[in-house]
């Protein structure tokens, strides 16, 4: 037994070629990012050392902290937005008729490409013949805003399909772990006399607060990497007001052939995702966890 | 079973109020239900409504009147006068051969981390856990250039290579939980009838974990199916682009023609739509399972 189960021929056959894929095509780019950073590079000519220059010159780059505000902005909104899904999880967790299929139905944006979403509401928020404007313009409204063209309120209509999108997910697993809990113990707690309300804030939020602590990371980072809907939308503009770190990081590379730059761009936001991560578990670590088996 | 009725209660009158109070707050619960489900769909509903009109129908008529004569026909165009079939068919094999290899080989990494022993199984683990954190825009540039530099650019190998890759933490993921669960009975005995670790894994545990397999197959065919930034770097020429990227370019070209903008989405998302319909418990399964694990 444990010689057949330590035969390293079968483990290597067995580990050996996913590992030597996510090195490739993972991990030695990130190593690479790091080190392009480093250089100046236009992707044809030599690469030439110039150390830390890109990464001063991208401290110093306004529009580059204008995209990164973006992103972080984006993250407090879909932050802020998971109380909403969290809500309506538990609303649709208790005892209500059609359950099943309402999380199904809120799910289906989710299953859509990020390009037809993005098209999609490219055609809701058209200033004249879209759907949104109709709407207004037959409520009374005489000049409604074009939506994607106006540097203010651009992030926010850029925001609303990402919320829109995600919001199905989220539900999902909020109602996976609400589900989990045993009944038993809000059939106790009922006894008690506890109300719904402290049910929900006493029994079930902590039990499941490993599992939003886990959206937040999702969603944090999510934002922060946020790229597809906003290039096809908007490619950043008006005048890169709607710019976020990861499709400047896109212009720079694949635009301006600057790839050293957009390389320390790339780091950078490898950096940020990963400390955010480890920011978010040290600030939610719990001192104890809570069971219930 | 409810067990309220078991226990002590107010005065009949009283109940009757809270009765009430909690009806009429149940009902307006439920209305926000339904209302959030309508905007999940109603943008959708909209898409397809414009996808059977001409212009002049999509500015003049009411945004959810359906046209007396549907134009069908705006379907029949797009497939014929554009690249959406071959963009089709790129999606459909693509999507395919990563799937199946993302499958197969994150099967083999869990199977041997989890079943075998060998003294570095958790930092092998850890590795591909890692991956999860890693942003894919973090790793573009240089696979752009990798890629160029061994002629792989404008080829489907560069993009099957990265699916595969991006997905198999995502799959090892939903996998791991499957295997730490098989009971090891089943090892001993196929040991003790002198399995090999191959037959025993392509025999019986294999055959066991089919119903997970299902699961991670569709949530990589939803992945693989969208996916954008790839293929929108790696591949130049129609030829191998897929659905989404075919979807951005061809809508480039008609930015006028409203029906036909329709129709090309509403051949981008019926698969996925269809998939749905059919399977949906296990893809709300899949999709649970593959985020809270971690």
């Amino acid at each position: 037994m444990e010689k057949v189960m330590s035969n390293k021929l079968v483990i290597a056959l067995y580990v050996l070629p996913s590992l030597l894929l996510i090195m490739g095509i993972i991990y030695i780019p990130i190593v690479l990012t790091g080190y392009y950073g480093l250089n100046q590079w236009d992707g044809i000519s030599k690469m030439v050392f110039i150390g830390l220059d890109n990464y001063k010159e991208l401290v110093q780059d306004s529009a580059f902290w204008h995209s990164a505000l973006h992103s972080l902005l984006l993250a407090l909104f879909s932050g802020v937005s998971l109380i909403g899904y969290l809500g309506i999880a538990m609303v649709l967790s208790g005892k209500i008729k059609g359950a099943n299929l309402l999380r199904k139905i809120y799910l289906v944006p989710m299953l859509l490409s990020s390009v037809a979403i993005a098209q999609l509401w490219l055609k809701i928020y058209h200033p004249t013949n879209g759907v949104l404007n109709s709407l207004l313009v037959s409520l009374g409204v005489d000049n409604p805003p074009s939506w994607l063209a106006e540097p203010s309120i651009v992030l926010i209509a850029l925001f609303i399909p990402i919320i829109w999108q995600y919001a199905g997910f989220y539900i999902l697993i909020y109602y996976a772990a609400l589900k989990n809990i045993p009944e038993s113990l809000m059939e106790a707690a009922r006894i008690d006399g506890a109300s719904p309300w402290q049910i929900a804030t006493r029994i079930k939020l902590p039990l499941i607060s490993e599992v939003i602590k886990v959206t937040v990371v999702l969603s944090v980072v999510g934002s922060l990497k946020y790229f597809d809907l906003i290039y096809v939308m908007t490619d950043g503009g008006p005048n890169g007001a709607s710019e976020v770190m990861a499709s400047y990081m896109y212009h720079k590379a694949f635009r301006s052939f600057d790839f050293g730059y957009g390389s320390a761009i790339g780091f950078f936001l490898l950096l940020i995702c990963l400390v955010a991560t480890f920011l978010i578990r040290k600030a939610t670590a719990s001192k104890e966890t809570i069971q219930y088996s | 079973m409810r067990t309220e009725a078991a226990h002590s209660y107010p005065p009949l009158r009283q109940r009757s109020g809270v009765l009430l109070l909690r009806r009429s707050g149940y009902s307006l619960l439920y209305i926000a239900l339904i209302a959030v489900a309508v905007i999940q769909v109603l943008p959708l509903v909209w898409l397809f409504i414009f996808s059977l009109k001409n212009n002049q129908e999509v500015f003049n008529m009411a945004p959810f009147a359906i046209p007396a004569h549907p134009h069908w026909s705006n379907y029949e165009n797009v497939w014929s006068n554009g690249n959406i079939g071959q963009y089709f068919i790129n999606s459909v094999w693509i999507t395919a051969v990563s799937l199946a290899l993302t499958v197969m080989l994150a099967s083999f990494v869990t199977f041997a981390v989890t079943r075998m022993r060998w003294k570095s199984s958790s930092l092998v683990l850890g590795l591909f856990m890692v991956g999860l954190m890693i942003p894919v825009h973090s790793t573009l540039i240089p696979l752009f250039s990798m890629f160029n530099k061994l002629h792989l650019t404008d080829n489907p190998v560069s993009i099957i290579l990265s699916y595969v890759a991006f997905n198999l933490p995502t799959t090892i993921m939903i996998l791991l939980g499957f295997y730490y669960s098989l009971p090891k009975e089943v090892e001993e005995a196929a040991i003790i009838d002198g399995c090999s670790v191959n037959t025993m894994f392509f025999r019986i545990v294999l055959p066991m974990t089919s119903s997970v397999l299902a699961t991670t197959a569709i949530i990589n065919m939803i992945y693989n199916w969208n996916e954008f930034i790839f293929v929108n770097t790696f591949i130049s020429s129609d030829h191998f682009k897929t659905l989404t990227v075919g979807v951005q370019n061809f809508i480039g070209q008609y930015t006028t023609d409203w029906g036909a903008i329709g129709a090309t989405l509403m051949i981008s998302i019926l698969p996925i739509l269809l998939v749905f319909l059919i399977m949906s418990e296990r893809i709300v399964e899949g999709i649970a399972a593959g985020s809270v694990k971690g």
